[in-house]
């Protein structure tokens, strides 16, 4: 236990690699990307969707012995125009669908989406008439975490994916041709 | 060991209940005559069919007579029987009297072709919310009710989702692969 209380050795705590850049004596240059990037990737404001099981994991994912602030997620948003990052956790309705498609499009961009659980990703158990069969039907999704529902490790796992994301975006990416395309596939444009 | 299997219903019968079914019984005769139909006991519920006309009747007599006060509506359903001819649906309706705590079912049928009835909002106001959910899910129109229109369901659908009258599954569907559903 000594050793893992010694910030040294600990696993957890980690400091961000500088990205790629001049370095001088009271200066260092890097590009804008690599700056951008690297604040948003550990400042994500999460957004939790959360309407059964899986939003029960979320909690505990949240909880002291997961510890979601360790990705600088420490204060979750629940208002859509501050959040960056939609996690959505739990069975969609069809009734519930536009619901969702008007918090998704209340969100300020850059923004990113998390489907976790088998429900969120593909309707799940619930192959019925009242159930939507995928979010990805009506707003893109940027990471899938598969299970019914998924322990905590898993969805810190699409976390961390979307933080590869969120560190790797161009910041113009949002302005691309095939970003457009992509949400007028949905009818978001 | 079982060798005394006993049907569930009898399980429940006691006196007490048959008694209340034979009371409601009389006076159901009396008061309606060929409108009433007839009566049996499902588990600890008697239960009276009435005729369609006249099964809001039944509940406002139940609720205003002295006797028997049935003032409180606790659940009201809609069952699709697709083989019964011209009684294809069947409405219950599940009273209770609170000061005695006896339960009873009045149910009464409606063929496909005329699938409506008269409206409980009149009597119960919670009647509202259960008579939408019946017509959501099988169509059926209560007529009088005051807001009817889907609740549960998106407003989009254009059929009723709990009818018995659809294939399992289409089987043309492609929206999900077998091999990844195990199924």
């Amino acid at each position: 236990m000594a050793e893992l209380s010694n910030p040294t050795t600990s696993i957890d705590i980690r400091p961000e690699n500088t990205p790629v850049g001049v370095e001088g004596a009271g200066f260092f240059a890097t590009k804008l990307d690599f700056a951008v990037g690297l604040a948003r990737k550990n400042s994500l404001w999460p957004l939790p969707f959360a309407t059964s099981c899986c939003g029960i994991e979320f909690m505990s994912t949240m909880s002291a012995t997961y510890d979601l602030s360790r990705f600088g997620m420490e204060r979750l948003s629940f208002s859509p125009r501050q959040a960056d990052l939609l996690i959505v956790a739990g069975t969609i309705s069809k009734k519930l669908g536009p619901v969702l498609r008007q918090v998704y499009e209340q969100m300020a961009e850059p923004k990113w989406v998390i489907s976790m659980g088998a429900c969120a990703s593909s309707g799940g158990i619930f192959d019925t008439y009242s159930v939507l069969q995928g979010i990805d039907r009506i707003i893109p999704v940027d990471v899938y975490v598969p299970g019914c529902p998924p322990r905590p490790e898993q969805l810190l796992e699409g976390i961390m994916q979307i933080q590869e994301l969120t560190q790797k975006e161009s910041v113009r990416r949002r302005d691309s041709p095939e970003y457009q395309a992509m949400l007028s596939g949905y009818g978001l444009d | 060991m079982h060798s005394n299997i006993v049907h569930p219903n009898l399980k429940y019968l006691t006196p007490a209940i048959e008694e209340l079914r034979s009371k409601i019984d009389a006076k159901l005769k009396q008061r309606f005559g060929e409108g009433y139909l007839s009566s049996t006991i499902d588990y600890d519920f008697p239960v009276f069919f009435v005729d369609r006309d006249i099964a809001i009747d039944v509940l406002e007599f139940l609720y205003y007579d002295s006797e028997f006060e049935f003032t409180f509506l606790t659940t009201m359903c809609v069952t699709h029987y697709p083989d019964k001819d011209n009684e294809e649906f069947e409405v219950m309706y599940q009273l209770h009297n609170m000061p005695n705590n006896w339960r009873i079912r009045i149910k009464t049928a409606l063929s496909k072709e005329s699938l409506k009835i008269r409206t409980a909002t009149t009597l119960f106001r919670t009647a509202n919310w259960m008579e939408r959910q019946e017509f959501d899910f099988y169509g059926v129109q209560f007529e009088g009710h005051p807001n009817l229109k889907r609740i549960l369901n998106m407003d989009e659908m254009n059929y009723f989702p709990m009818r018995k009258e659809y294939p399992l599954e289409d089987a043309r569907r492609e929206d999900k692969d077998n091999s990844f559903f195990g199924r």
